[in-house]
């Protein structure tokens, strides 16, 4: 994991975080819309925005993959992509750093294997100016 | 308006780079094995786990039959292709001491289980599992994971990740034609050991 980059901007200013993600080849995961209501989609959620108000998460178009054991084509991410999380800093943020704190949900599948999901921590700093 | 202007530095916040890493076990390969020569297996690890009525099933209940357990679970699409090869498997061979047992490994329980078995028609028993059970097996992190248990309770195959439908056959098939232990310790009794009737 590398070193956050800090999100700045000063009161009533709409910030946008990119959050990186990279699947390991061989491997995908689920997207945010799968194509069938048993698989557990990618989920960007906030568990603690700070000074900042959480708004929607862009995710990137899913690729529909064919894979051995599925019957129809999948809506995966593979490789690397982005999230984009959308705040606003808040009215009466107080100027000076903080952190926003969310959890990444997801589930990950190689061509044979299927591995439980799990719930990765994701920060982001911030600076009110 | 400039007060609410994002730096250019602001507007592409770049942040953590997230990777997604895999347990270690998540990165080995599929792998399927045949079925073991007696000597290099082990007693599969006994546990109680509760069925769709709530009854407590073990693993020793089925001491004496060939036990066929699948770890699964509702989201693993690869498991999904595996369970109807297994349903053929029970209506062929239940009569012939065989059993299918499934461990589904869905945190939600019941509530994500049932109407996955109801809309697959799952004809075997299906059990929810737990870390602990997964532990006992070593720790199953990749889903499915299949063992075939012969019929004195000990691992004689195991199949992680999707198998061919073929090896889970040939499997059955032979260890249900592998006598029983106690067939086989009667027959490894010394003649003047027997008593006649």
């Amino acid at each position: 994991m590398g070193e956050p980059q800090k999100v700045a901007g000063k009161r009533n200013a709409s910030v946008q975080a990119k959050i990186p993600v990279s699947v390991r080849p061989g491997y995908h995961v689920n997207s945010n819309t799968p194509t069938d209501e048993y698989l557990i989609p990618l989920k960007l959620t906030w568990v603690s925005a700070g000074a900042l108000e959480s708004g929607s998460v862009a995710y990137p178009k899913p690729s529909m993959e064919k894979y051995e054991f599925a019957e129809k084509p999948l809506s995966v991410f593979t490789g690397n992509f982005e999230l984009v999380a959308n705040f606003k800093v808040a009215a009466n943020a107080p100027a000076g750093p903080g952190a926003a704190v969310g959890k990444l949900r997801y589930q990950a599948c190689n061509e044979r294997a299927c591995f439980p999901p799990k719930t990765a921590e994701v920060t982001v700093p911030y600076q009110i100016q | 308006m400039s007060a609410l202007r994002l730096s250019s530095a602001l507007a592409i916040a770049l942040l953590v780079g997230w990777f997604i890493y895999f347990s270690s076990s998540g990165t080995r390969p599929a792998r399927s094995g045949p079925v073991k020569p007696d000597k290099d297996r082990h007693q599969a690890p006994d546990f109680a786990l509760k069925d769709v009525n709530g009854q407590t099933v073990r693993l020793s209940d089925y001491r004496g039959k060939v036990v066929l357990l699948d770890f699964w679970a509702t989201w693993c699409d690869p498991c999904r292709i595996e369970i109807p090869w297994f349903m053929d498997l029970e209506r062929r061979n239940k009569d012939k001491g065989f059993a299918v047992l499934g461990v589904s490994m869905d945190d939600e329980g019941w509530e994500v289980v049932k109407p996955f078995l109801s809309q697959l028609g799952v004809n075997y028993r299906v059990l929810i599992g737990n870390d602990e059970t997964s532990q006992l097996y070593g720790g199953v992190d990749a889903l499915p994971t299949t063992f075939l248990i012969d019929r004195g309770g000990r691992i004689a195959a195991v199949h992680v990740g999707l198998a061919s439908r073929r090896d889970f056959e040939d499997g059955v098939e032979q260890l249900l034609q592998s006598p029983t232990p106690a067939a086989a310790s009667r027959a490894a009794l010394p003649a003047s050991s027997l008593r006649s009737e």
